[in-house]
């Protein structure tokens, strides 16, 4: 039976939510089929288990090799072979945790497919997609992250036997982090320096057997284990790996682009721009990723504040529920927001990579720099503000979000790490920053640029007057999106042009280019953050005339404006001293924004309704769609592993002898 | 320069020795640590007695915390209850007392990793809030642990609002007892710690009933397991709620009750009794009881909230020093990523804020033993003024505290995501702290609704409270600062902040004010604007952190640069504030944007000056390596030898996983016969 309250919210809505699921799914058909495969989990006895959350770590990874075995063979008794569809059927199977499979499928076999050369394909990949061995990609050390150049491990050629010598030389250079690396691989990816003919080539990628076939005991020369207990990531055997003088044949070196023949000349690469479209595809899955978690979220705060009474509004009336309080609203509903709005975002970014991927095939790179840039930074903005996002939904949850029933902070630690994996975020900032001073330059320079930073273009015309570029007043209409659209892009320029302008200060003060980037990255950071804050309200407005339904589009339309004037609100700073708003019109944003809250509050339980998270994938008791909370968290606890005997035997132990003594 | 030795070299040398990237940056300070330790301690004769009681403790390996992250919650707990049996053992063995001056660094040092703290809320409710009577007959039995008490007030359906709460105690005149009852799932108690698995009593919170009438909520003596066998007592259900994000240690738990009765005499009776006959009686003020709750969140601050971000601080800054990433300069070796600007700036102003807390916590306690006396003395005038001050620097103590852990958390890449690392305990810790003792969100507005009066009074020439009389200094005005170093002038950032406080009161009082003329109830009102009510709140808090900061700066030695490199970090608390809250600032134009430019250029370069003193300033703070209980963290600066002995220790690697045999070997050789 669902939950009154629960009830009367979804009657209570002004538009249809499946519709709204449609948009975000890409059309009724792929929602349709999306359903049916995650029925084909939910109904399988075979994925069944405990909650994970009463497991020690070593059952919680035992339980996700189980799945992640069974998910191996019940993909292909299904015949799904689609990404997508692979993709719905492990979300289903493994809720938001990872797997120890997950790099075998993404970078091992990613890379091998797209790096190697037809005769090392012909040998490697029947293997792969068999899953006769599972491999991993080890790049990261426990010295060196982000900054790859930095990376220590050496694999050096040795044309007598015509074998690559792989080492760890310092302590430092032990492989760290690698997902599946510490239990379940035997295979490995290995990034290292090569050294042939006494000369130092740069990063290679070598394919390393770590374990024994059959046995799964590390072959001689290989230290491999598990890095420890983390923050979450329980599931997954994130390893070390070491290697002293472990030789493997020349032809494990990946060799469709560099090449060292058997006499050890070393055959350059053409184009070592083409790794660069690997990292855009995955940066834009992390867009994608920040808006699925942050959706999470939201529907396990904002369902869980329509079934929780508490306090009184008025006194002498029933306790109402805490979505009517405005602060709680006022926390909530700008997330749900954003979690549409990065939807969005990762779709544009999907499309816009799988549109121009085919040019990248054929050598065109022209679009990829920007994309590149573009990504990297919306890869942080998305990730950094889903993080504290899902910690608000969490927060506004009180103590019982706090409790691991919530399933909030599962979806927090796992992720959280995404801030950091596949570049760190202010190092992704600044890559981004890098791009829009370069596009700055030019425009300086008297050159047009194009694409998401042509806005730039504008100020050339304005460099005639002596103002800042934002100066020029902006008309801004709080009530039109596109009008908002401008008030952000006007922003960004004028951050852009004010960090390098600074930049260019620094550079007339200082000798070097570095000094002057490094005490210009505060400002550098902000501008970018700038940017891509204008690209999301922009591509945000932009899917609004797409939606036909006029009831979703309405109220898509009205969180759209709450997005954008939110974020007006919390950085006014940047609005006001670029005169591109008044006090006045900061009051009338401040004020809008608190009557949108009223004006989205009957829809809100519809928009989480929309995003149609099946129970399993919230994993949260608070979060149900029936919205009996209460009646399961006591269900739930009985459950704990405290639980287990009626008097646990610390009282035989210690509290008994205790009382006893004393 | 030392600097400049090679890093690869040193991280290879043998575990021991300090890292010669820490050593150097401790060779540079411009300050006396030792001098600094013992401020921050309250004088050089705490230091010692700190560092002593600290020594007994580590010394002891009863207490080692080594293998804490490897732990399952069932371990956690019992070694939790183990600690707290060996703790009464050890304090007969020093001669320590609950009373005596000890306590506060024992307490400290176990960062609440022990079972029985809410033994000690137990036995403290019962002091305050029991008649003599009552303290003579239950405290002599909880010292002796012949009982283990907890304290049950939260239930599943309500929390800060406690008049909702919904625990029945119905008097039976006829039998002289006090009929307790869960009427309803939502009504179950949920949350108390040490209640789960340990306690054999607890402090039942639940509406009064005489005569079918209810008295509101009231607090019993409620035993709950037998002092026998340990087992539930008739009536009673209870258990662990389960896993939480922090404390696995602690046995929070549930308690259902069913016609559960207990004697008369377990009311605590201390301010109103229910006499045999059922007459209801009320002695004394009411007002007390909201003291006590107002000085508990006081005195969770230092220990539960500021000593975390300390010791986050501790550790981001120290790996930042031995971390080195990409090159700041072609040719040069990698740069410590604590030369990075962007790192800095996320890192230094946590330091600062550790040390603004340190000092606003001083202050508070100061302000409450005051105020203690004064009650004592049956002057109940500057309570509203300490609940205010509870409530809101709770609020923002905690929130502040939380996000800078996070920050410190997420500042040390991949490694700080490690459990070994030490900060993911420390965040999901001091994340709590955000809920337990009020909501903060809650407790802003009630912070909000006493300025909101002083502003109205203030407006109307009243007196009002010593704290808030810069409400009627407002006057209209610009900021005076021409140069980047006029900000680092305290009377200019303290103005702008006064009158951003202001500001934002007086508008949310006009804007009330509106509303209710307009024809809205006063609730309604007050609800629309509790958006803005709370930045309110946190402005006020923000502006008096700044100046309690300030006049400790003033008023320190200036020997031994203690003084000059506090007021770097005043300056940078303040500047960082307004470049945080930009708008806020420029709003009325009391800022202008070029004076904005201004701020930030200031804040920028203190960032680089204090970066010079950061190793330094964490380590004034004075922690033990065992108690950071950080791979990443120790005073060593050891970092990646200790991270790859204690993930070898893990237990995923001690045992042989059974996924091979039963799950990865049938999948691979399934396939091998297939081939």
């Amino acid at each position: 039976m669902m939950n009154g309250d629960l009830r009367r919210e979804r009657a209570a809505a002004t538009f249809q939510p499946e519709l709204l699921t449609h948009i975000l799914d890409g059309g009724a058909e792929r929602t349709r089929r999306r359903k049916e495969i995650e029925a084909l989990v939910i109904n399988d006895p075979d994925f069944q288990h405990e909650d994970l959350n009463f497991l020690s770590r070593s059952q919680r990874y035992e339980q996700a090799i189980r799945k992640s075995s069974l998910m191996v063979m019940k993909l292909r008794e299904h015949g799904i072979a689609d990404p997508d569809e692979i993709y719905w059927f492990k979300r289903t199977c493994l809720g938001p945790f990872p797997e120890p499979f997950g790099l075998h499928f993404s970078m091992f076999q990613k890379t091998l497919e797209t790096q190697t050369t037809d005769a090392q394909k012909e040998k490697w990949l029947p293997l792969v997609r068999g899953v006769n061995i599972i491999g991993t990609y080890a790049q990261t050390e426990m010295g060196h992250g982000t900054h790859l150049r930095g990376l220590e491990t050496t694999a050096t050629y040795d044309p007598a036997t015509q074998e690559f010598i792989l080492n760890s030389p310092t302590v430092t250079s032990i492989k760290w982090w690698p997902g599946g690396l510490g239990k379940t691989s035997n295979h490995a990816i290995v990034l290292a320096q090569l050294y042939t003919q006494g000369q130092c080539k740069g990063l290679h990628a070598f394919i390393v057997p770590i374990r024994q076939l059959g046995t799964h005991e590390p072959l001689p020369g290989i230290t491999v284990g598990d890095i420890g207990p983390k923050f979450g990531y329980d599931e997954m055997d994130n390893g070390y790996l070491k290697m002293d003088n472990f030789r493997i044949p020349r032809e494990n070196m990946l060799m469709k682009y560099a090449q060292v023949e058997p006499d050890g000349t070393y055959v350059k690469p053409l184009n070592d721009k083409l790794t660069y479209g690997t990292m855009v595809f995955i940066r834009s899955i992390i867009v994608g990723d920040s808006a699925r978690s942050l959706s999470r979220a939201c529907t396990i705060a904002i369902r869980y504040s329509a079934v929780r009474h508490q306090s009184e509004l008025k006194a002498g009336e029933p306790e109402p529920q805490i979505l009517d309080y405005q602060t709680q609203q006022y926390k909530l509903f700008p997330l749900l927001a954003t979690a549409y709005a990065f939807h969005f975002v990762g779709a544009y970014i999907k499309d816009t990579y799988r549109r121009i991927s085919g040019d990248i095939i054929e050598g065109d790179l022209s679009e990829l720099p920007e994309l590149h840039a573009l990504t990297a930074g919306l890869k942080a903005f998305t990730s950094w503000t889903a993080n504290a996002g899902i910690e608000e939904c969490r927060m506004a949850c009180g103590g019982h979000g706090y409790s691991r029933c919530s399933g909030l902070p599962d979806i927090y630690v796992t992720f959280t790490p995404s801030c950091t994996y596949e570049g760190e975020n202010t190092v992704m900032m600044l890559q981004t920053a890098r791009f829009l001073v370069k596009s700055y330059t030019q425009v300086s320079s008297g050159q047009r640029v194009t694409g998401m930073v042509s806005y730039l273009n504008d100020l050339s015309r304005q460099r005639i007057q002596p103002q800042h570029v934002a100066a020029r007043p902006v008309t801004v209409r709080i009530n039109d999106p596109i009008s908002l659209v401008e008030a952000y892009k006007a922003r960004a320029a004028r951050l852009v042009e004010a960090a390098a302008k600074n930049l260019q200060a620094e550079l007339n003060h200082r000798k070097s280019k570095e000094d002057a980037w490094n005490r210009t990255s505060v400002d550098l950071v902000r501008a970018s953050e700038a940017h891509c804050h204008y690209v999301i309200v922009k591509l945000f407005t932009a899917k609004l005339s797409e939606i036909s339904n006029a009831a979703v589009r309405a109220v898509m339309t009205e969180l759209c404006l709450l997005y954008a004037l939110y974020g007006i609100s919390k950085n006014t700073g940047d609005f006001l001293q670029a005169g591109i708003l008044t006090d006045t019109q900061v009051n009338q944003v401040n004020q809008r924004v608190k009557e949108l809250l009223a004006i989205i509050r009957p829809n809100a339980v519809a928009l989480v309704d929309s995003f149609d998270f099946h129970d399993v994938h919230l994993g949260s008791v608070l979060g149900r769609y029936d919205g009996n909370v209460y009646e399961n968290m006591f269900e739930w606890a009985k459950k704990s592993p405290l639980n287990k005997t009626e008097v646990h035997e610390s009282f035989h132990k210690h509290l008994k002898p205790m009382q006893a003594k004393l | 320069m030392a600097l400049l030795d090679s890093s690869k070299h040193l991280q290879d040398s043998v575990l021991s020795g300090v890292n010669p990237d820490l050593a150097s940056e401790r060779l540079t300070a411009s300050f006396s640590v030792e001098k600094l330790t013992a401020r921050l301690d309250g004088g050089a004769e705490h230091t010692r007695m700190r560092r002593a009681i600290v020594e007994a403790i580590e010394s002891d390996p009863a207490f080692s915390r080594e293998n804490q992250y490897f732990q399952s919650q069932n371990e956690r707990y019992e070694a939790a209850v183990r600690r707290a049996v060996h703790l009464q053992k050890k304090m007969r063995e020093m001669g320590w007392t609950e009373n005596g001056p000890e306590i506060k660094y024992i307490y400290r040092w176990l960062s609440g990793d022990i079972a029985f703290l809410l033994h000690r809320v137990f036995m403290r409710s019962i002091s305050v809030l029991g008649s003599d009577k009552q303290v003579a007959k239950w405290i002599p039995l909880a010292t002796e642990h012949q009982i283990i008490g907890s304290y049950a007030q939260t239930e599943l359906g309500h929390g800060t609002y406690l008049q909702g709460l919904e625990t029945t105690a119905v008097f039976d005149i006829a039998t002289q007892e006090f009929l307790l009852n869960t009427p309803k799932i939502s009504a179950m108690k949920w949350w108390p710690g040490d209640m789960g698995r340990s306690a054999t009593h607890t402090v039942v919170f639940a509406q009064l009933y005489v005569h079918g009438k209810c008295y509101g909520v009231h607090p019993f003596i409620v035993q709950i397991r037998s002092l026998q066998d340990h087992s539930p007592r008739p009536g009673v259900t209870v258990g662990d709620i389960g896993p939480k994000m922090n404390f696995e240690h602690t046995d929070n738990g549930y308690l259902m009750l069913q016609n559960v009765r207990v004697p008369r005499e377990n009311m605590l009776s201390r301010f109103c009794e229910v006499q045999p006959d059922g007459t209801y009686v009320r002695w004394g003020s009411k007002k007390i009881n909201y003291f006590t709750m107002t000085t508990v969140r006081i005195s969770i601050l230092s220990d539960e909230v500021i000593l975390p971000l300390m010791k986050a601080c501790t550790i981001a800054i120290r790996y930042s020093a031995v971390r080195r990433q990409s090159k700041l300069k072609p040719g040069e070796q990698e740069a410590k990523i604590l030369d990075y600007q962007t790192q800095q700036q996320k890192l230094l102003p946590q330091l600062a804020a550790a040390y603004a807390f340190h000092f606003i916590n001083i202050y508070l306690h100061e302000l409450f033993d005051r105020g203690y006396q004064e009650i004592q003395g049956r002057n109940f005038d500057s309570l509203p003024e300490l609940h205010a001050f509870s409530s809101g620097f709770k609020a923002m103590v905690t929130q502040y505290c939380t996000s800078g852990v996070e920050i410190c958390l997420r500042a040390c890449g991949g490694h700080g995501y490690s459990l070994l690392s030490g900060l993911p305990s420390l965040y999901t810790r001091v994340l709590a702290s955000c809920i337990y003792e009020g909501e903060n969100t809650v407790l802003f507005l009630q912070t909000a609704r006493f300025l909101i009066k002083c502003f109205m009074a203030a407006s109307a020439g009243q007196p009002i409270p010593p704290s808030v009389t810069y409400l009627s200094s407002a006057k209209p005005g610009k900021c005076p600062a021409k140069d980047k170093l006029d900000f680092l002038s305290p009377d200019v950032y303290l103005k702008a902040y006064e009158q951003m406080a202001i500001r934002l009161l007086s508008s949310n009082a006009a804007k009330l004010q509106h509303l209710i003329q307009s024809g809205a109830k006063k609730h309604e009102a007050w609800n629309q604007c509790t958006v803005q009510l709370v930045k309110a709140a946190q402005a006020h808090c923000h502006y008096i952190t700044v100046k309690i900061f300030v006049e400790t700066v003033e008023k320190l030695d200036n020997k031994a640069g203690i003084q000059k490199v506090m007021k770097h970090l005043c300056d940078l608390f303040a500047l960082h504030g307004i470049f945080s809250n930009a708008g806020d600032f420029l709003y009325d134009g009391y800022l202008s944007g070029a004076q904005m430019d201004l701020v930030t250029a200031s804040y920028l370069d203190l960032l680089a000056v204090i970066r010079m003193d950061a190793v330094p300033l964490v380590d004034a703070f004075d922690f033990t390596d065992k108690s950071l209980n950080s791979a990443l963290g120790s005073y060593d600066g050891q970092v990646y030898h200790r991270l790859y002995e204690w993930a070898q220790k893990s237990p995923t690697n001690q045992q042989v996983s059974p996924a091979y045999g039963k799950y990865l070997k049938p999948l691979l050789q399934n396939r091998l016969s297939k081939l």
